[in-house]
């Protein structure tokens, strides 16, 4: 395996006449929490989402691990170890939160037909251990005391927690995630930032959108920067500070919210 | 006294076939959230399909094929199952308004087919002379009758064991998955057509099997047994009783059955005889407004749904 985890080359996506996406080619690095900022209406999340299958680009080509996946489907690169979290967090809500956990692990046999039908010592054995592992990670992310609660019931700090939850049970080797510490309070985001420190130190690849300069300057290098849909910097994030277009487009931006 | 006896076991014996239908668009829309406007469709491939299978060659008739009738019943539900993926494959891309569209003009559809199609389906007429099983053994019909009831009743019962069994598996927190988020789901690795395709075909296969039960039970098909009024009844059962919850499901069907069965009796008796000719539009608005209600007050129905949590199922 290579230096670099994901890569994009000239990745370009338009919504009609607009462009959304423009001509971005980023390089990944293995083991890295790389912080992706930029202006609301940037092409962040749109980036996101052509990097996880969800939109196809319109041009340009996306590598996973130096194979060429452009046009894959969202489950299959879940399947080949990239796994995404939603700006607006996508709970299934009338499950528990166990549930919406246990869901996550690929090729459980008792999601055939015919493994839930006749399900065997087998099934039962791999459920078991889904379970435990389920518990564990609800633990890992501090929700346990709330392993039975209705999932559309917790608060959005939670759900945020939840969906990071979920993502690890697959134990993917590159994670995105879109604005995790968006509406959540100050304990539960340093409860967070220790988690992705802690995976992070284990090996897992992270690509993070936010907002918070503070979560971004201390925890993400590189950090990239977008705007209206360009890449416009790459670089540590003392060289961002320092970056006048880059405060130009963020404040500008900002001032105009 | 046995005119009453008789008759609970003829209302019993609809009512628990009735059921394995709702069951059937219980895994569907309760489970997975397809919406299938068009039970009839699968319902009736299912009735006529076992009749055609089971039954004696009558002149001029395509079917008839005498076969033996476990086999027959079974085919009769695997020809819902094989409309079911062609109608899925066509259809299941579209989302809940657009499906139950699509899948109301499938059974229009269907309907339309049977009455025009006389040479297989006896068209308007429908198909007659089924030699039910057995028939010819038992002379009393009121101990047929009570033995058809327990066969259906079995049936029903190893349904509903099935079904709960697979929604306590993997499998059905997989189609809850879907239900809830198509897009999160697959984000997580699932792959959604795949589901709602498996999802909408075992749910027709039971309202095939359903069907094919009706026909047998009654010795006779007709396009008059597949109109949307079934549709519309196997609905109402399974908002009354609960979707997502097959005990609900049961619950609703007998219910509705006999909220239904019930008024056309008391019109038939009580109504001046001019009102009489209404009496089906009548129950229609009874029914329409128990549903109105029950999803204005309680829109989870009698039995809701239960959350799966972690201390059950072992
Ligand atoms: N499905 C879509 N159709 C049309 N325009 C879209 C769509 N999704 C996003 N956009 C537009 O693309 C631009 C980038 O959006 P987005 O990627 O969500 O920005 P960010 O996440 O950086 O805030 C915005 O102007 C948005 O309105
Ligand atoms: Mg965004």
């Amino acid at each position: 395996m290579g230096d670099i985890a994901l890569s994009t080359d000239r990745l370009t996506v338009n919504f009609g006449t607009f462009c959304a996406v423009n001509n971005v080619s980023l390089q990944l690095k293995r083991h890295s929490i790389t912080g992706l900022i930029g202006p609301n209406g940037a092409g962040k999340t749109t980036f996101f989402n052509a990097l996880t299958g969800m939109l196809k680009p319109s041009s340009g080509w996306v590598m996973l691990d130096g194979i060429e996946t452009t046009g894959k489907r969202p489950d299959q690169l879940y399947a080949s170890g990239l796994a995404r979290t939603f700006q607006i967090p996508r709970p299934f809500s009338r499950m528990s939160v166990l549930e919406n956990v246990m869901l996550a692990p690929l090729a459980q046999r008792g999601e055939h037909l015919w493994g839930a039908t006749f399900s065997s010592r087998k099934v039962f054995d791999q459920e078991q251990k889904i379970r435990q592992k389920a518990l564990e990670i609800l633990d890992f992310v501090t929700l346990s005391a709330l392993v039975d609660h209705e999932a559309g019931r917790l608060s959005g700090g939670q759900t945020k927690l939840l969906e990071l939850a979920r993502v690890l049970m697959g134990a993917p080797s590159i994670i995105l995630l879109d604005e995790p510490a968006a509406g959540v309070n100050p304990t539960l985001t340093n409860v967070l930032l220790e988690r992705i420190e802690a995976l992070n130190a284990q090996g897992t690849t992270f690509l993070i959108i936010e907002h918070d300069m503070d979560f971004i300057m201390s925890h993400c290098n590189p950090v990239i920067a977008l705007s209206a849909g360009e890449m416009i910097f790459e670089g540590t994030p003392e060289e961002a500070q320092a970056n006048t277009i880059l405060l130009d487009a963020y404040l500008g931006a900002q001032a105009s919210d | 006294m046995i005119g009453v006896i008789s008759y609970l076991v003829f209302f019993t014996t609809i009512a628990a076939i009735l059921a394995i239908a709702v069951l059937g668009l219980n895994l569907q829309w309760g489970n997975t959230g397809l919406f299938n406007g068009g039970v009839a469709a699968f319902f009736g491939a299912g009735a006529y399909a076992t009749i055609l299978l089971g039954g004696t060659p009558q002149g001029e008739h395509i079917g008839g094929f005498e076969i033996f009738y476990p086999l027959a019943l079974a085919g009769g539900a695997l020809c819902a199952g094989l409309l079911a993926w062609m109608v899925g494959l066509l259809t299941l891309k579209l989302r809940h308004d657009y499906l139950a569209i699509a899948t109301f003009g499938v059974a229009v559809a269907f309907e339309s087919f049977v009455r025009n199609t006389s040479v297989m389906t006896g068209g308007a007429l429908g198909l007659r002379g089924f030699e039910r099983p057995l028939e010819a053994l038992i002379e009393n019909p009121f101990l047929y009758n009570i033995l058809f009831l327990l066969v259906v009743v079995l049936v029903l019962a190893s349904v509903y064991v099935f079904l709960q069994k697979l929604l306590h598996a993997p499998f059905g927190r997989l189609l809850r998955a879907i239900r809830e988020d198509e897009t999160a789901a697959q984000s997580l690795g699932k792959n959604p057509s795949e589901v709602r395709l498996t999802a909408f075909i075992v749910g027709s296969v039971i309202m095939g099997l359903a069907g094919g039960l009706y026909a047998t039970f009654y010795a006779f098909i007709s396009p008059q047994d597949v109109v949307p009024t079934l549709t519309f009844q196997i609905w109402a059962m399974l908002i009354v009783g609960g979707a997502g919850n097959n005990l609900g499901a049961l619950v609703g069907t007998f219910l509705i059955w006999a909220v239904w069965t019930g008024s056309g009796w008391c019109l038939s008796k009580y109504a001046p005889v001019e009102a009489q000719i209404y009496t089906g539009t009548l129950q229609y608005i009874l029914i329409g407004a128990i549903i109105v209600s029950m999803l204005l007050w309680r829109p989870q129905g009698i039995f809701p749904e239960k959350l799966v949590i972690s201390q059950s199922g072992d």
